[in-house]
């Protein structure tokens, strides 16, 4: 497929419609069906959409986004179209509202193709948890996407669509895109609205964007960010004006923090060669390396999963089959039976495991021990963070520590597969803005990324950097 | 309370029903995970306030102006079984 800004000159020099663009990507979308990335193609719309676009070129007015296809995670809401969070429990769940980004990217003249395969509720790592099948690496061999935001990310490796949404609350954006060698960037907490998106665990989740490079990951992000009076915890910023910042020139001398040798311990060979000799390319253009001590490194993973559990077990009580989702059939005694068999027919092995556990952890008796102790130890990531960016302008380091596994690799062992987010969780706790970019391959040939950190708020500049990076490495 | 005995408390607060396999297996897991996350008590906490949310705003306000609502089809559109214009449940009482 054709980047989108090559598109949008021939679309606005009238050698290619948008319409014929979009009738391609649905055609293609069906060819590439094994990959199992869409759960929902929605072709009518679409074309209804191409045509509106069309229009626009024609007259010589194109907006931000005109014509670019569109693909979003299957957990952020589509008025009259299926969101089904890949999970039973949302199987025939149509909303009756648009998320916010989903109205500001139909202002700005995107197609929505279709709805893409995730982890059942955004929880897993690997895309193997779905309701609906497990999605394909685009390399296929057995190897998984990545996780949660798997089928988004392979619609833009295999190049099915632009650009796709995903959401990440622990690394679900950036891991998958590692994985698959595109460009996953997760902004700082409060910077799009997150009003429509089925809430993980609220105080994590952030909407996330795959493209294939950093430009069309910056045009989209200009598009949905900002202030939303449906998301009380959007920050009070207007729409990020990052698209014209990241052409500046790249700085003649910048800073780049990276993480002791130590906590690399734990990488594939692979990864570390990748990251070593990036690290020695950003030295010759002009980048100071110092290095960067984060408290409490150790605790990351376990810090994250207490969080995201004990919040993932509150906001997932509303699933209850009373008003909307699924409902068991069998018996019709009485209410509180209907519940318990509902959530329990309704809800796939993870998520049972996540309820589980932060029911367990919020439990009288335990909430001291784990919940308040997390919360603490978030605050001393924050404090590492806010440490290192007096410093820094960027934190550099792997985005996986190992490139693409086998399915059924880690399924059977759920610390093994929550410590594939080891780098990724971080930013989650701290709220701070983070990007994967892809940086080379692995000695058999799998994608492998490195990740970029900045300040909260920093997102303009980040993007600014991972544009420049982007072109040194590849 | 024993590992098994843990499961099944927590299954019951958290509305959730689990064949005995189901439960071996669980309680195998948990203790798994839970050992892993035991590594929080090697951190020095003293004094750290907890944190808990990352969004600097304290209140969010604005004016209360009346704004149209869903209408009352939209809300019972996903409703697995409805009565007229009510969400219909089995008996409670």
């Amino acid at each position: 497929m054709i980047s989108y800004s090559t598109f949008r000159i021939a679309a606005q020099n009238g050698t290619i419609t948008t319409t014929d663009s979009t009738r391609q990507v649905v055609s293609e979308i069906e060819k590439q069906k094994h990959l199992n990335a869409f759960l929902t193609v929605c072709e009518s719309e679409a074309l209804a959409q191409a045509a509106t676009s069309d229009k626009h070129f024609a007259t010589g007015s194109p907006r931000l986004l005109e014509g670019m296809v569109i693909a979003l995670k299957d957990n952020i809401s589509t008025k009259g179209i299926r969101t089904t969070c890949a999970s039973k429990m949302l199987e025939n769940f149509v909303p009756v509202y648009n998320a916010t980004v989903v109205d500001r990217m139909n202002a700005h003249g995107g197609i929505i193709v279709g709805k893409t395969n995730l982890d059942e509720f955004a929880m897993g790592s690997s895309n193997e948890n779905s309701a609906f099948g497990a999605v394909e690496h685009p390399l296929g061999d057995n190897l998984v996407p990545g996780g949660s935001s798997g089928g988004s990310t392979v619609a833009v490796a295999a190049g099915l669509v632009h650009v796709a949404l995903g959401s990440d609350t622990g690394g679900s954006v950036r891991q998958p895109a590692a994985l698959c060698g595109v460009v996953g960037f997760k902004p700082t907490y409060g910077r799009i609205s997150r009003y429509g998106l089925v809430a993980f665990a609220s105080s994590l989740d952030q909407i996330g964007i795959l493209a294939s490079d950093v430009s069309t990951t910056a045009r989209f992000f200009d598009a949905i960010s900002g202030i939303d009076e449906r998301d009380s915890t959007t920050a009070e910023l207007p729409a990020t004006q990052s698209l014209a910042m990241i052409e500046q020139p790249l700085l003649r001398s910048f800073t780049v923090a990276v993480l002791p040798d130590s906590e690399l311990a734990g990488c594939d060979a692979d990864v570390l060669k990748v990251y070593y000799s990036r690290l020695e390319i950003l030295r010759q253009n002009g980048a100071t390396i110092i290095p960067a001590e984060i408290p409490g490194s150790t605790a990351w993973i376990p810090t994250y999963y207490i969080l995201a559990t004990a919040e993932a077990s509150s906001n997932l009580a509303r699933f209850d089959g009373v008003r909307y989702g699924f409902r068991a059939t069998v018996g019709d005694d009485d209410e509180d039976a209907m519940i318990v068999r509902s959530r329990t027919q309704g809800f796939g092995a993870e998520v049972k495991r996540r309820i589980m556990l932060g029911t367990y952890v919020l439990s009288s008796g335990y909430y001291d021990a784990y919940y308040r102790k997390a919360q603490k130890a978030r605050r001393l990531v924050l404090n590492g963070y806010n440490d290192v960016f007096t410093k820094a302008d960027i934190l550099f380091l792997p985005t996986t520590p190992t490139p693409a596994f086998k399915r059924g690799e880690k399924t059977a062992d759920p610390v093994a597969m929550y410590l594939s987010d080891y780098f990724t969780v971080s930013a989650n706790l701290a709220g701070i803005p983070a990007i994967s970019i892809p940086a080379g391959t692995s000695s058999e040939g799998l994608p492998i990324g490195m990740q970029l950190q900045a300040k909260s708020f920093d997102d303009e500049r980040l993007l600014y950097f991972a544009h420049h990076f982007y072109q040194l490495f590849n | 309370m024993n590992p098994i005995e843990t499961v099944e408390y927590v299954a019951e607060l958290a509305r959730l029903k689990f064949t005995e396999d189901e439960i071996s297996q669980f309680a195998n897991q948990f203790q798994n995970i839970l050992s892993y996350i035991q590594t929080i008590e090697e951190l020095d906490l003293e004094g750290i306030e907890p944190l808990t949310h990352i969004s600097q705003a304290e209140n969010v306000f604005r004016e209360d102006v009346v704004q149209p609502s869903l209408p009352l089809e939209d809300v019972l559109r996903n409703a697995p079984k409805r009565n007229e214009s009510f969400f219909k449940v089995p008996k409670v009482l």
